[in-house]
C-alpha cells in the first residue's frame, strides 16, 4: 500500500527511461533534497557539519567516482588516495596562484587536473587485469605520496609540508577558512554532490556506461562487438579521476583546511573508499552513498552511544568501533555479497507488492 | 532510520554535555593506533594530576575540573570531530597532542576565540603572540630543541661542529619537518653537513634509513619519531651497533614505551627533556597515594613516572596555574575562553611555586608575554640505563643559539600572517 503505482502509466520513452520511473520514489527524491537544501542548511552546527555531514558528502563523491572505475568498469584501483591527493594539491596550486577565481572553477580544474593523472596512470590497465592492475595502480598511490611529500612546489615550500587553505567565498558566503560558517560548507559541498550524482547516473545508463558494463562483464566480446577497450577504459579512468579529483579538492579545501599528504591522502584512505563501494555496492549509484554513509556514520554513532550515553572509555570504544564495523563488514558480504544496495532493492520489490505477496 | 538514532544520540550527548561542565578542559588523547605507547602514559599522567587536583583541592579555586577525554587516534579527521564535539561544552583550552591537529585547529580554533596550547610541539612561529594570539606553545619549541641538540653535540666534540656530520631521521609529517629549517641554519653556522632520513607514517619501515647510517656513519643522529616509530629507529640502531650516546631524540623520543623494547641495546640513548624525570616529587607522591592507590586513575597505573606520564602531569599542572591565574584575575570562579587564554598569556609559574604545588625542580620558571607565547625555552639531554631502566638527566637546562631562532620565528610568523591575512597586534 506504501507504493501506489495504478495509473502511473508511462506514454513515451522519456518518462519510461526516467531515473525513478515509479511516482512514489521521484516524490521522494524531490522531497530529500527540498529537505536537504531548503531545511538542513538552518538547522546545521558545526558538530554535524564537520563530522557527519560534510565528510558523507565528500566520500560520496569519491565512491561514485571510484565505482564508475571499479563497479562500472570493473578496473580495480588502489590509487584513490593518491588521486584525491592530486585534486587536493591541485587546488591548493590554483587557490594561491589565481586567487581572483573562484573556488569553485579551481574544484572543477583540480578535477580535470586529476583526470589526466588518473588518465596516464590508467595507460597500464590496458595491458593488465585485476589484481595485476590493482598493484599498478597502488604504485600510483605510492608515487603521489611521494612526490607531494618530497618535491616543494607542491605545497610552495612552506617549513612543515603542509597546505592550508585560505578563505574563499561563493556568492558572497565564505565556504572555506576557518570563518566558513556551517551551512556554506555544507552547502557547497551538497552542490557538487548532487550535480556529481547526476552527471554520474546519466554517463552510466548512456552510451558509455553500456561501454564500460560491458568492458566489465568480457572484454573480449566487448571488444568483438565494437567496443573500442582503449577509449572505454581511459575514459572510465579519466572520469573516475575526475570525480574522486573533485572530493579530494573539496576535502581539502572546505571540510579540512589543512593538509598533510602522508596522514590525510595515505593507502587507508584508498581501501576505506573500496570497502565503501563494495559494501554500499557495485555497480550501484545509490550503493555509493550508502557506502559512504554507512563507514563515515558507524563509528560517529558508535563513538556517541558508547562514550556519551554509556560513558565507557574511549580506548575501548574506539577498539570496538574498529571491531563492529570489521564485523559488519563481513557480515554483509557473506549475507549479501552485492552490497546495501541490494538491500534496497530487495526490500522496495517487497514493498512494491506488500500487503499481497503475489 | 540510522539517522534518527544518529540524531536522537547526538542530541542527547550535546544536551548532556554542559551540564557537566565545570572547567572543562578536553583532552584529545590517544590511546590507540601506531601512536598510542606515546599516547596513554601523557594521557593517564594528565588526567591523573586532575583527578588529584578535584580529590584534594575539590578542583581550582572551588571549582571542579571537568576532562572531556576523546579519542584521535592521532588522526586528523578525528581530531576535529573531537574538537567540533567539546567545543560547545565551554572548553577552555585545546590541547591537541599532535602537530597535525594543531595546524588543523590554528585558525578554527582562533576563529571561534578558545585558544590552544600546544605543548612543545605544534607550529614553532606561535612563539610570536603579536601574530597568533591564541596559540601558545609554551615551554620549548622544535627549533629550540634542534638548537639545543647541535649546542649540545658541538660541546662534546670540544665546540666544533666542523666538518662533522649530523643525520635527522625524522617522522615524514608536519611534525617531524619542523626543525629541519633550524638545522640547516646551524649547519651552514656551525659548518655541519646534514642528512635528513625521512621515516613514513606510522613508522616500522625503517631499514633503508638505517643502512644508509650504517654506510655514512654521521657522527650524530637526531630523531624527530613518535610512536612505534621510536622504539623501531632505537632497535635499528642497536642493530648496527651505532654507538647510542651519539643518538639523540627530541623530548618525544625519548620515553620508557620507546627504549625498553630494545633491552640492553638502548643503553645510553639520548633524548631532550623540558621536565624531571622519576617519582622523587611530593605531587607525584600524592598522586600515588590519592589518585592511583584509590583507584581512581585513569589508566591501569601501570605509566606512573614515566616520562609521558610525568609530561601529562607537567600540562596539567601548568593548566591549572593558568586557571587559577585567571580566576584571580577576573575575581570569578568560573571563567570562559577568553579568560583562559589572557591567562595563558600573563603566566608567572616561578621556582617557588613549583616547590609549592609538589614539583619543586620539576621543570625551570614560566613566565610568558603578550609578544612571546613560549617560555622558559630551555630543554636538558636525559640519558637511559638500561640496566636500572632509568633516565638521568645528564645536564643544565640550556638554552638555545637564539642568534638563529628568533628571526627564523619572526620570518614564519610574519608570513604566516600574511598567507592568513593577519594585522599582527601591537604588544606594549
Amino acid at each position: 500500500m506504501l507504493y501506489r503505482e495504478a495509473g502511473d502509466f508511462k506514454t513515451s520513452y522519456a518518462k519510461d527511461n526516467q531515473t525513478f520511473p515509479i511516482r512514489f520514489d521521484r516524490w521522494g527524491y524531490f522531497a530529500l533534497l527540498a529537505v536537504a537544501f531548503l531545511v538542513v542548511p538552518f538547522v546545521i552546527n558545526d558538530y554535524w557539519a564537520s563530522a557527519v555531514l560534510l565528510p558523507f558528502l565528500i566520500y560520496s563523491i569519491a565512491a561514485l567516482g571510484l565505482n564508475i572505475l571499479t563497479g562500472y568498469c570493473g578496473q580495480v584501483s588502489l590509487g584513490t588516495g593518491g588521486f584525491m591527493a592530486v585534486g587536493a594539491y591541485s587546488c591548493y596550486k590554483l587557490m594561491t596562484a589565481f586567487p581572483e577565481v573562484s573556488i569553485v572553477i579551481h574544484v572543477l580544474l583540480a578535477g580535470g587536473i586529476t583526470a589526466g593523472v588518473g588518465l596516464l596512470f590508467g595507460l597500464p590497465s590496458l595491458r593488465i587485469k585485476g589484481f595485476y592492475l590493482a598493484v599498478a595502480t597502488l604504485a600510483a598511490q605510492f608515487f603521489l605520496v611521494w612526490l607531494f611529500n618530497k618535491v616543494g612546489w607542491f605545497y610552495n615550500y612552506s617549513a612543515s609540508g603542509q597546505i592550508s587553505s585560505a578563505p574563499r567565498s561563493v556568492l558572497g558566503f565564505e565556504v572555506t577558512g576557518p570563518t566558513a560558517s556551517a551551512a556554506a560548507k555544507y552547502l557547497i559541498c551538497l552542490s557538487f554532490v548532487v550535480v556529481m550524482a547526476w552527471l554520474a547516473r546519466n554517463l552510466t545508463r548512456g552510451s558509455y556506461g553500456r561501454k564500460w558494463m560491458a568492458i566489465r562483464d568480457m572484454d573480449i566480446a566487448a571488444e568483438i562487438i565494437g567496443v573500442n577497450p582503449l577509449a572505454a577504459k581511459l575514459s572510465a579512468f579519466a572520469v573516475s579521476s575526475f570525480f574522486v579529483g573533485v572530493s579530494g579538492a573539496l576535502f581539502f579545501s572546505v571540510y579540512l583546511g589543512a593538509v598533510e599528504v602522508g596522514e590525510v591522502f595515505g593507502i587507508q584512505k584508498s581501501f576505506l573508499v573500496l570497502f565503501m563501494i563494495i559494501i554500499g555496492g557495485l555497480g550501484s549509484i545509490l550503493g555509493s552513498f550508502a557506502g559512504a554513509a554507512f563507514i563515515v556514520l558507524l563509528p560517529v554513532f558508535l563513538k556517541n552511544v558508547l562514550v556519551g550515553s554509556f560513558g565507557w572509555a574511549t580506548d575501548l570504544a574506539a577498539h570496538l568501533e574498529i571491531m563492529t564495523l570489521g564485523g559488519l563488514i563481513m557480515m554483509f558480504l557473506i549475507l549479501e555479497p552485492h552490497g546495501l544496495a541490494q538491500y534496497w532493492r530487495t526490500t522496495k520489490e517487497k514493498l512494491r507488492l506488500w500487503p499481497f505477496p503475489h | 532510520m540510522k539517522f534518527k538514532i544518529l540524531a536522537a544520540a547526538a542530541a542527547a550527548m550535546m544536551a548532556a554535555g554542559p551540564a557537566l561542565a565545570d572547567l572543562t578542559v578536553p583532552a584529545l588523547n590517544y590511546r590507540t593506533g601506531p601512536y598510542a605507547p606515546s599516547g596513554i602514559p601523557y594521557a593517564d599522567g594528565f588526567s591523573d594530576y586532575m583527578t588529584l587536583l578535584n580529590e584534594r583541592d575539590g578542583g581550582v579555586g572551588g571549582e571542579k575540573i571537568n576532562v572531556v577525554e576523546c579519542e584521535t587516534g592521532y588522526n586528523t579527521e578525528k581530531g576535529v570531530e573531537c574538537y567540533e564535539q567539546t567545543k560547545g561544552q565551554g572548553a577552555l583550552l585545546y590541547i591537541p597532542q599532535s602537530t597535525g591537529i594543531t595546524y588543523q585547529l590554528i585558525p578554527k580554533a582562533s576563529a571561534d576565540q578558545i585558544p590552544i596550547w600546544s605543548v612543545a610541539y605544534g607550529r614553532t612561529s606561535a612563539v610570536n603572540g603579536e601574530v597568533f594570539e591564541w596559540v601558545f606553545n609554551m615551554p620549548v619549541t622544535y627549533w629550540d630543541g634542534a638548537s639545543v641538540a647541535v649546542k649540545y653535540a658541538m660541546e662534546q666534540e670540544g665546540g666544533s661542529l666542523d666538518g662533522k656530520k649530523i643525520a635527522l631521521v625524522y617522522h615524514n609529517s608536519a611534525y617531524g619537518k619542523e626543525p629541519i629549517r633550524t638545522l640547516e641554519a646551524l649547519a651552514e653556522k656551525h659548518n655541519f653537513e646534514l642528512t635528513l632520513l625521512p621515516v613514513d607514517h606510522p613508522g616500522q619501515e625503517q631499514k633503508s634509513q638505517w643502512l644508509q647510517i650504517r654506510r655514512e656513519k654521521p657522527d650524530y643522529v637526531f630523531m624527530w619519531g613518535w610512536g612505534v616509530m621510536n622504539s623501531v629507529a632505537i632497535q635499528e640502531a642497536a642493530n648496527i651497533r651505532y654507538p647510542m650516546d651519539h643518538f639523540i631524540g627530541v623530548w618525544w623520543s625519548g620515553s620508557e614505551a620507546d627504549v625498553v623494547p630494545a633491552g640492553e641495546g638502548a643503553d645510553g640513548y639520548k633524548a631532550l627533556t623540558f621536565h624531571g624525570v622519576g617519582t622523587d616529587f611530593p605531587a607525584l607522591q600524592e598522586i600515588k597515594s590519592q589518585v592511583i592507590d584509590a583507584g581512581k586513575n585513569a589508566g591501569d597505573g601501570s605509566k606512573f613516572g614515566e616520562v609521558g606520564y610525568n609530561r601529562g602531569v607537567f600540562t596539567a599542572a601548568v593548566v591549572a596555574e593558568a586557571i587559577k591565574t585567571a580566576q584571580e584575575a577576573t575575581g570569578n570562579a568560573e571563567i570562559t575562553a577568553a579568560d583562559m587564554r589572557d591567562a595563558l598569556e600573563n603566566l608567572e609559574i616561578s621556582d617557588a611555586r613549583f616547590e609549592e604545588l609538589g614539583l619543586g625542580g620539576f621543570a625551570p620558571a614560566i613566565q610568558t608575554s603578550c609578544a612571546v607565547h613560549s617560555s622558559p625555552r630551555l630543554a636538558a639531554v636525559q640519558q637511559w640505563n638500561a640496566a636500572d631502566k632509568t633516565w638521568t638527566v645528564l645536564t643544565d637546562y640550556m638554552e638555545p643559539d637564539f642568534e638563529v631562532v628568533d628571526p627564523l620565528i619572526e620570518e614564519d610568523s610574519m608570513a604566516y600572517a600574511q598567507e592568513a591575512g593577519i594585522e599582527p597586534r601591537t604588544c606594549e
